[in-house]
């Protein structure tokens, strides 16, 4: 709790040093913009701490939004499918290739930064292969207004990305910080061993995890590819799981396993997107937009270590 | 003339706990001093405080009659102090030599690399001299609990310590190997050496100690001269009170063969199959040397082990149990051997740790329910006596022998019907040993079938109702109570024929 504590402070600092210099950082627009992209990069990053807290780790999950961009705009509009049902349809695909790697993790033993780095390289091939390299797009989304408006529309005035995020943590709390599957997901990345010995799948319990995973990465998909509202394939979701690694590590989740919390990972995005926010409104040159992430999560997870030294050197 | 080595008034504090009150320490030099005290008593606390792993709150050490401070590990052996701790501390991945000159390897110049040649040549001694017959680029995780402690031993030889620091350094191995121990023990006091040794086993202490120093809650309860030590005097000091009758007559078992387990064979030993048959309500030990095998076929029962399709009845009934899941739902529990690797999540809390092999009883639709689980950390806390300032510690906060007592809740706190339990007594003190007997047999009365694994030659000739002895893999006899000797488990334990042993079934 003190770590989400102390990254919070930090996100609140940072709001208010940037409405002051730049005031338009609290007007309505860009607070619904930002909204928007906590929303979406929430909802992956979410499915991506769960992985992290098992000890495993997901590279593939941008090229997974460019595949499945490119397939629910083909769906769509070349096979005209029923919009429920390429919703659908590009849900399970991530699910699948979650339980994939889930399955090449614990059956074949394969560590998961490999399975998912192959993952990257194959899935973003695979999307701009299928697209031809063209870019799709979702033309005016005749015939599936709904699931548009479901993804990209407003509800209570609130942009829907955002209200979908609410509901998935508030879900995914109970699963994680309450119930049984969640105590088992730290456990096992804590000592995996001495889980198997209490008689715990945990084979099941860490592939479950990337299936997991892939839902939230499917509903994301969705939700990104109405944002943007147009898939280049190459660049579509590039670099989209380092921003859920760095939220989640800056949210207190450590790369060794068992640590992390929901709104831990909740105010990490917030940052990372407020920072994106505060690189544009204060004129920054967007060359630097990496630069500066890169030096804000360092010196949050410096911050972080410093501090739990601190506090270690109490104990002993 | 002042003493080799003098801790005075040394207090130490941690969040919730008074681990060290005041606490002074002499030590001369070639002297074996024993320390000892019940779990949480502060006897790892202090020697941390020595081998410079933690800071005093107040007092002052003075080694050679000069005031130290001991800052750091470094600082520590530069004076000449090596700590064997408790817990291994061993690289697994590197191999024997690696690990004994870790941090000091023998250079090759100019570019400094490892000289491999030398490093192993250097090593030979060091694993000659604990008699172990391995060779020195064994990998260490190639090796069982008790060859790494030995691993470690050597390395504290091979820094030519003053003063050794042994944290319970027996508490993993069998006769032979703690026979060996306490001779270099003694080899070492001749060559001028100073020793701290702490032990649970008291007989060890009455052996080697040429005084005993007894903490209790964090303070000096006392110090017994060498000629005074005695268990009972000991057991005294150290728990302000005499234990009512240690050892638990057993009952006669009812219902022979109510449990059997056939055809059991493990990865280590995939040519052997063991069969064996338990009664109801009787207490089976296991003996043998380490590497016989014991530790393999209780994993292979419990399926953490797949080499084999064992076949288990309980009362007539054929059981399938083909997961680990299977058998704790059919009421087989294993006990682990090594509580950090195997027994212990130590990064969570104590309740979190207890509840986690039956966590669906403590949940409604997959949530968990907090107070149930306090409910329950609570009693096996009090029924186990674990010494903690509450339930949420997290268990690697707490002294060794406590650890044990948490892995000892977690499966007591439900209900088995065949117990496995593997060197369940590690690091317990006396006092707790006692009181585990007692609820052993409890158990077993009730019905239970106990299986025991010990090396602990005392634990296991008192506690049990019969002993099973292994041997490569094999079971070589099984031994009635009115058969129980040394020398009779020791043959078998080789592979000797004893005319009073049974075969297992
Ligand atoms: N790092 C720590 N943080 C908090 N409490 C600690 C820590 N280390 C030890 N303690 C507490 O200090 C007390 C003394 O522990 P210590 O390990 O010295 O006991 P011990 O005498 O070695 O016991 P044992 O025989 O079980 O090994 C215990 O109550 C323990 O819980
Ligand atoms: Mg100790």
């Amino acid at each position: 709790m003190k770590k989400e504590l102390g990254i919070f402070g930090l996100l609140a600092v940072l709001c208010i040093v940037t409405a002051i210099i730049n005031p338009r950082f609290i007007s309505l627009a860009n607070l619904t913009n930002t909204a928007n992209l906590i929303g979406i990069y929430g909802i992956f990053s979410i499915g991506l701490g769960l992985v992290i807290i098992t000890g495993g780790i997901d590279l593939s999950v941008g090229s997974m939004f460019a595949l499945a961009g490119v397939i629910l705009s083909i769906a769509l509009r070349e096979w005209e499918l029923f919009w429920p049902l390429a919703a659908l349809l590009v849900i399970a695909l991530p699910m699948a290739l979650g339980w994939v790697h889930g399955a090449l993790v614990t059956k074949m033993r394969i560590q998961p930064f490999i399975v998912t780095l192959c993952g990257l390289l194959l899935y973003r091939g695979l999307a701009r292969f299928i697209a031809g390299d063209n870019t799709k797009g979702f033309g005016n989304a005749e015939g599936f207004t709904t699931l548009k408006a479901l993804a990209s529309g407003k509800f209570l005035g609130l942009p829907m990305p955002f209200v979908i995020l609410i509901v998935v943590s508030i879900i995914m709390w109970f699963v994680l910080h309450r119930s049984v599957y969640g105590r088992y997901l730290f456990a096992v990345g804590r000592n995996e061993q001495a889980t198997r010995f209490s008689g715990i799948n945990t084979k099941r319990v860490i592939a479950s995890s990337y299936i997991l995973a892939g839902l939230l990465t499917g509903i994301a998909s969705i939700l990104l590819a109405f944002y943007t509202n147009s898939i280049s394939p190459s660049t579509h979701g590039n670099f989209y799981e380092l921003y859920a690694i760095a939220a989640a590590v800056l949210g207190g989740c450590s790369l060794r396993g068992g640590e992390g919390s929901i709104i831990g990972i909740l105010i990490g995005t917030a940052l990372l997107q407020v920072l994106q926010n505060l690189v544009n409104l204060l004129g920054i040159p967007s060359s630097l937009n990496f630069a500066v992430m890169g030096a804000v999560v360092l010196l949050g997870v410096m911050a972080d270590s410093f501090i739990g030294n601190r506090n270690q050197k109490k104990v002993a | 003339m002042s003493p080799l080595l003098e801790m005075r008034g040394i207090s130490k504090g941690f969040p919730g706990v008074r681990a060290l009150d005041k606490v002074d320490l002499s030590l001369d030099k070639g002297e074996v001093l024993a320390l000892v005290g019940e779990n949480g008593a502060g006897k790892s606390t202090l020697m941390n405080i020595l081998g410079g792993i933690y800071q005093p709150d107040s007092g002052s050490v003075f080694v050679d009659g000069k005031e130290t401070s001991i800052d750091g590990v470094e600082a520590a052996i530069d004076l000449g102090i090596a700590f064997i701790h408790q817990e291994l501390n061993v690289v697994d991945n590197l191999d024997v030599a690696a690990n004994i000159f870790l941090g000091r390897e023998p250079r090759i110049k100019p570019f400094g690399l490892v000289d491999r040649k030398k490093i192993h040549a250097d090593a030979e001694p060091y694993i000659n001299r604990l008699g172990l017959d391995i060779p020195s680029d064994t990998r260490l995780d190639k090796l069982s609990v008790a060859y790494q402690q030995m691993v470690e031993i050597a390395k504290a030889l091979s820094l030519n310590a003053r003063i050794i620091i042994m944290d319970e350094p027996t508490s993993s191995l069998t006769l032979t190997e703690t026979k060996r121990l306490l001779e270099l023990v003694k080899e070492l006091r001749e060559q001028g050496v100073s020793i701290i040794y702490i032990s649970h086993r008291l007989g060890e202490v009455d052996e080697i100690a040429d005084r005993a120093l007894v903490l209790r809650d964090g303070k000096n309860a006392g110090e017994l001269k060498r000629e005074k030590i005695s268990h009972d005097n000991l057991v005294n000091l150290m728990v302000g009170r005499d234990i009512d009758s240690f050892y638990v007559e057993s009952k006669i078992a009812e219902a022979p063969g109510h449990f059997q387990a056939r055809g059991l064979r493990s990865n280590r030993y995939p040519d052997q199959e063991v069969s064996f048959d338990a009664s109801k309500g009787e207490i089976l030990g296991f003996a043998g040397l380490v590497g016989a095998g014991r530790s393999e076929i209780a994993k292979a029962l419990v399926r953490l082990d797949t080499t084999s399709d064992a076949r288990i009845r309980i009362d007539g009934n054929e059981i399938s149990v083909n997961t680990p899941k299977d058998a704790i739902n059919n009421g087989i529990y294993l006990v682990p051997e090594d509580r950090r690797a195997e027994g212990l999540v130590t990064a969570m809390s104590i309740r979190e740790n207890i509840t986690l092999p039956d966590l669906d009883n403590y949940a409604k639709w997959g949530l968990i329910n907090t107070e149930q689980e306090r409910t329950a950390t609570t009693e096996q806390v009090a029924k186990l006596k674990v010494k903690t300032p509450n339930n949420e510690t997290l268990v690697q906060n707490l002294s060794g022998g406590n650890q044990q007592k948490v892995v000892l809740a977690k499966w007591l706190s439900m209900k088995p019907k065949v117990m496995i339990l593997d060197e369940p007594t590690r690091g317990i003190d006396v006092g707790s040993k006692a009181e585990f007997y007692h609820l052993m047999r409890d158990l077993a009365d009730q019905g239970e079938v106990i299986i025991m694994i010990s090396s602990d030659m005392e634990e296991i000739l008192h506690v049990c109702d019969r002993i099973a002895v292994m041997h490569e893999g094999r079971i070589t006899g099984v031994l009635d109570r009115e058969d129980f000797t040394e020398t009779n488990i020791m043959q078998l334990a080789v592979g000797q024929n004893v005319a009073a042993a049974h075969p297992p079934f």
